[in-house]
């Protein structure tokens, strides 16, 4: 007698790009057995600008305010790798004075962003009270920005060799004022997120991501901290004035004593990275030398060097969501540079998104992905259309596509 | 430890508002009317929360003392300012501007400035409030 035999099949569930549940367009391919998820695939490239392609006909100090709006919260660290690009590029020093702001706003823009990050995780588990008490806290943190930047969200601060707004002396008593603000509710603050029911029931052994994968697929910033990885450019290779500071890898066995690499201990590396900050800011205040702010206050003779200047630069920088990375290249004979490369954080934290999902269940999705703080507008650089269809380059195609590129630069 | 948030929920209950209500305390039932009213003095705005020194606003343009130079328009990364040939002047639309205030740091004779002007929505880019000449 023939036994009945049923065989289980998986299913797909196409997720975005335009999705309720997503800030930004992106496209997640899941492969689900009931409620377990399976396989995940991500698909990008809805919202490429083509920045690059425009800064390229622009020169240096225009591309400024251009990689100013690559992403709209990270609207200091991605004008400060160009800078720091062309600075590379140029040889062109920067007055102390200046580097010690830098760091001002750099770490300014990280209690913003981390905070942003901090009530938007709340809102993905569905906790929107505490996505009102931490965006209370960062509305402070933006109210300072408007008083040392002049706006609230795209600074435009910088500029090549140096800053444009100093921090005067009438004005370090509100700098003061807002971090001791930030610091008496820090501690609520990491008491609601540490402690609460409601965090650890979503967030512990929800999407781990182990030290060895970590290390694999070069996670960055955050998320590459909270699996244990000791990985940040501050400390690494220290910019600006950081090397001036005293300060350490934030990995989450600092608070609990372990790393397990879940949501909740990337959690704890943002909490510890707040605190961080506001300990920076306060000691760069402190120690502000005195000095220029820019190293050539003449725009049109900055130009004018940097049009005569032949040379390529990187600038690296570390973003509240990780490692970022501006290649800049002058010919030496234009203004405009003759290539420019950005490489966001979130491009490196996309595919640790695959270990961290397979194995969850639906309804987790959110919380895991938004665990990176990933930002798509930031991440989609390139997108190849031909004839409206969209398709993949394998290495040995792009092998023959890179030869043929020689070939026709050698005619 | 169990619900860490009970507590700030039930102080947020006898707080007032953090939010300063601008234009109106209240919506009024008719927009143009209250606007048409305002205009005629007869309703009063709630004013806004005042701008932080150094704010940057709504470009204000010394004309006299221009000199033509084109800096200004060669370091504009919006492109939001044009040269009137004939008058050796400049002109900036401000439905272009991205208020970087560039332009005033390269301005040789210091003609251009940041003001606290904040309000600069309009239907038509070309109105006359949003062209500063």
């Amino acid at each position: 007698m023939a036994e009945k035999q049923t065989t289980k099949t998986t299913y797909q569930i196409p997720i975005g790009p335009i999705h309720p549940a997503l800030k930004e367009p992106v496209m997640f391919e899941f492969e689900i057995d009931g409620e377990r998820i399976i396989d995940v695939d991500v698909q990008l490239g809805h919202v490429h600008r083509a920045i690059e392609w425009t800064g390229m006909r622009r020169n240096p100090i225009q591309i400024i305010y251009l990689a100013e709006r690559i992403c709209g919260i990270c609207s200091f660290v991605h004008p400060f790798a160009f800078v720091r690009a062309v600075e590379n590029a140029c040889d062109i020093e920067v007055p102390e004075r200046a580097n010690y702001l830098r760091v001002v706003h750099g770490e300014l823009e990280r209690i913003a962003s981390h905070m942003l990050w901090a009530g938007v995780a709340a809102h993905e588990i569905g906790f929107d009270s505490v996505l009102y008490l931490t965006w209370e806290m960062r509305e402070k943190v933006l109210d300072l920005t408007e008083i040392l930047t002049g706006n609230r969200v795209t600074k435009a601060i910088l500029t090549i060799g140096g800053i444009r707004r100093d921090i005067t002396e009438d004005l370090k008593p509100k700098i003061a004022e807002t971090m001791k603000y930030l610091k008496d509710n820090y501690k609520h603050l990491a008491h609601v997120y540490l402690d609460d029911k409601t965090f650890k029931l979503r967030s512990q052994n929800c999407g781990i991501l182990t030290y060895e994968d970590a290390l694999k697929l070069c996670a960055v910033g955050p998320t590459t901290r909270a699996s244990g990885v000791k990985k940040d450019v501050r400390v690494d290779q220290p910019y600006a004035a950081y090397s001036d500071f005293d300060m350490d890898y934030m990995t989450p066995d600092k608070l609990t004593g372990e790393v397990n690499g879940d949501v909740y201990d990337r959690i704890i590396t943002r909490l510890l990275e707040v605190k961080q900050s506001i300990e920076l800011i306060e000691q760069a205040v402190d120690q502000l030398p005195a000095g220029d702010l820019v190293s050539e206050p003449k725009i049109p003779k900055l130009l004018n060097y940097i049009k005569k200047t032949a040379g390529e630069g990187i600038g690296r920088d570390e973003a509240p969501r990780g490692e970022v990375i501006h290649y800049v290249k002058f010919d030496g004979e234009h203004e405009e540079p003759y290539t420019w490369k950005v490489r966001a954080s979130t491009y490196n934290n996309i595919l640790p998104w695959i270990p961290m999902l397979k194995g969850e269940q639906i309804a987790d999705i959110p919380i895991v992905a938004a665990s990176t703080d990933p930002c798509m507008s930031c991440t989609n650089r390139v997108t190849v259309i031909d004839q409206n269809k969209r398709y993949m380059l394998d290495k040995e195609q792009l092998h023959k596509l890179s030869v043929q590129k020689t070939r026709r630069l050698m005619k | 430890m169990g619900f860490s948030m009970l507590g700030p929920v039930f102080k947020q209950m006898f707080k007032k508002p953090w939010t300063n209500k601008f234009p109106a305390k209240y919506q009024p039932n008719n927009t143009t009317k209250y606007l048409a009213d305002v205009a005629a003095g007869k309703a009063k705005i709630n004013p806004p929360v005042p701008t932080p020194e150094g704010f940057r606003g709504k470009i204000q343009y010394d004309k006299e003392k221009c000199i033509g130079c084109k800096l200004c328009m060669k370091v504009c990364p919006c492109g939001a300012i044009e040269f009137k040939e004939k008058e050796k002047k400049i002109k900036i639309y401000l439905a272009r501007c991205c208020f970087c205030s560039q332009c005033n740091d390269v301005c040789p004779t210091k003609c251009l400035s940041m003001g606290d002007e904040f309000l600069l929505a309009g239907a038509d880019p070309y109105e006359k409030d949003l062209v500063v000449e």
